[in-house]
């Protein structure tokens, strides 16, 4: 029973992470449908710059905020860049424009930083309170929690309270009635993109202290893990994002204490798997007709 | 029919010979490159058919690779534990890796004749990356990530006692690769090739016409993935050895990119990217060799410039010249040589 207190606790943390992390996908899925198969580089490569300036200045805040603005100018350039002139012809071609990025990125980081593992320090203790001999939360666990809270809560006032985020579903749902309408559709589009790669880079920036250790690649299990959490919820889905993040993470937690930790990329795989099978659309969104 | 098969065969025979004159031409480590780029022709025609021809971007054919050389690995360690030895063993051992990649692209191919764009690609990425992870999983049969080493057998001693080991593995991933490309060859412009193009161009009018789309989806990545696991065989003899390292997420963008590079939808592509995929590196490692650098600098430079190159490639042609290589020299010599219009029967899944 402690262990699987403690077990709960874990996979929600993780799962927050991979709630957020799901949900940069979503915001591109939505804005741009494509699926962003960068993130994961694109998210490594702001946590690289973190690192960099909490080396130069000491300070592990300086270093997030880095992380958050670099993953925003990492948006806007990969949009205004490359993806604006993918043709929409076939979905695969995002998705190959996408994986060449993935290359890119993961070369020059490997050229400027090397390719061995990082250690990545954590700004808060991560081992867990006890409470009556019962194995808790971390420090680090509340501060993931708080800050995923805070991400989640910004971003639905932003969609649905401002302006702004009236634009950016308007533009994401009806592009051309919008453009008539006076909206600029392309700028929201990059915003999506800019917007989603910052998510994107606050969720590798809470995960990486958790064990993974800094390398080019080590947030593509993570990618596809999220992925998954994405699938499970339905691309389509901010709720469905956070909803299949927290599942995912649940799921995991679970496997790797009573399964052993090297078996969660298998676990992953069959959910990915099954949920595909069974429900391709996702379990939290509706039915929709295939296009052909 | 007859006579395409012919011509094939005759085209095959003719590549063999001028192959076979090759090997003597070269020296022994053009030989093991010339083996090493027939290998990895297995694996991108087999991708090409998938890709170019059936329509289904498959991001998972390096891992697909690994599912047909770990069975190599096993099977010549046992046979050599049992002191089994002759020609056939090795052939052997590469039916066994094709039919374990064959059975693994099947269940793959059954998921993914039900998924579409994205959702493919993502459970394809999911296999690429999770299944090198699985050595360390059942670390007992694969031992992790030391992988396993590779018994080989030394060429018969009827060739000569001085005859060169590259040479012999040359003749090896030539004669897997030139079958792989027969074989393809014939299937492209077989009933089921036109099934396949006919579900990529169009699946609606596809089953109008009476094509059982699911099926022939299966059956092109059951197809690819057995090509993939025959590919990932020879690289396993070849290295003589297999470790999760070699089938990593970047083999298989780097099948992906070579494909794209060589030109989606033409099998002739296929060998401009595999050629791409042993040449490139050795090129950017002559570069760096040449710019004469600190030893840690070069050494980073020298393991990640390739993957510079083949990504900045790929966004380029992609967003370019989405019919590649084999793109571009066909529109040359369509220049040249006009053509009567008819309508193109290959239609690159990049522009179509």
């Amino acid at each position: 029973m402690d262990r699987f207190v403690f077990l709960t606790f874990d996979g929600l943390s993780r799962g927050a992470v991979y709630a957020a992390f799901a949900l940069a996908l979503v915001l591109i899925w939505r804005g741009a449908r494509i699926v962003n198969f960068a993130q994961g580089a694109m998210a490594i490569a702001t946590v690289y710059a973190a690192y960099s300036v909490t080396s130069a200045t000491g300070s592990y805040w300086l270093g997030f905020g880095a992380a958050l603005l670099c993953g925003l100018a990492l948006g806007v350039l990969v949009e205004r860049g490359v993806m604006r002139f993918v043709g929409h012809t076939s979905p695969l071609n995002a998705v190959i424009v996408a994986l060449g990025l993935v290359l890119v990125i993961q070369a020059v980081l490997g050229m400027v930083y090397g390719n061995e593992f990082r250690p990545s320090e954590a700004p808060f203790s991560r081992t867990a309170f006890t409470v009556g001999g019962l194995a808790f939360l971390s420090r680090y666990d509340l501060f993931v929690f708080a800050a995923v809270v805070t991400l989640m809560v910004g971003l639905a006032l932003l969609f649905t309270r401002t302006p702004v985020g009236l634009r950016l579903r308007a533009a994401a749902f009806a592009p051309e009635v919008s453009r008539l309408l006076g909206v600029n559709v392309a700028g929201m589009r990059t915003l999506a993109w800019a917007l989603a790669s910052a998510v994107g880079a606050l969720a590798a920036m809470l995960v990486v202290p958790t064990g993974l250790g800094l390398h080019p690649t080590s947030m593509d299990l993570v990618f596809v893990t999220a992925f998954t959490a994405a699938v499970v919820g339905g691309l389509d889905s901010p709720l469905g994002a956070v909803a299949g993040g927290l599942a995912v993470g649940l799921l995991l937690s679970y496997v790797s204490g009573y399964a052993g930790a090297e078996m969660t990329p298998v676990a992953v795989l069959l959910l990915l798997l099954a949920v595909l099978l069974v429900r391709p659309s996702g379990l939290f969104s509706g039915v929709a007709a295939r296009r052909v | 029919m007859r006579y395409t098969v012919v011509r094939h065969l005759a085209l095959t025979l003719a590549a063999a010979a001028v192959l076979l004159a090759l090997t003597y031409g070269l020296e022994p480590f053009r030989n093991y490159q010339l083996a090493t780029a027939a290998a990895y022709l297995c694996a991108t025609a087999g991708l090409t058919v998938l890709t170019g021809l059936s329509g289904q971007l498959s991001l998972g054919h390096g891992a697909l690779m690994a599912t047909g050389a770990y069975p190599v690995a096993l099977a010549q360690n046992e046979f050599r534990d049992r002191d089994i030895s002759g020609g056939w063993v090795l052939p052997v051992s590469l039916a066994i890796g094709v039919a374990t990649a064959l059975v693994a692209g099947l269940v793959v191919g059954l998921a993914a004749a039900r998924l579409r764009g994205p959702y493919l690609a993502g459970v394809t990425l999911a296999v690429a990356v999770i299944v090198p992870a699985l050595t360390t999983a059942f670390d007992s049969v694969f031992n992790g990530d030391q992988g396993l080493s590779v018994y080989i057998e030394p060429p018969p001693l009827s060739l000569g006692a001085t005859f060169p080991y590259e040479r012999w593995q040359a003749w090896i991933a030539l004669t897997g690769a030139l079958l792989t490309m027969f074989l393809l060859t014939n299937l492209v412009r077989s009933r089921y090739g036109r099934h396949f193009r006919a579900v990529r161009d169009d699946e609606v009018a596809a089953r109008l016409a009476g094509i059982n789309v699911a099926r022939t989806q299966v059956l092109a990545f059951v197809v690819s993935a057995a090509c993939a696991g025959l590919g990932g065989g020879l690289l396993a003899v070849l290295a003589q050895s297999v470790s999760p390292g070699a089938f990593s997420l970047t083999l298989s963008l780097f099948l992906v990119m070579a494909v794209v590079i060589g030109g989606l939808g033409r099998l002739a592509g296929a060998v401009w990217g595999a050629l791409l995929l042993v040449l490139l590196p050795q090129a950017s490692h002559s570069l760096t060799e040449a710019l004469s650098l600190s030893p840690s600098a070069a050494q980073r430079l020298d393991g990640n410039l390739p993957l510079a190159i083949f990504g900045t490639t790929l966004v380029v042609v992609m967003l370019l010249a989405p019919g590649g290589i084999q793109g571009l020299l066909a529109r040359l010599a369509g220049r040249f040589r006009p053509r009567p219009v008819t309508a193109p029967d290959h239609r690159e899944v990049g522009t179509s």
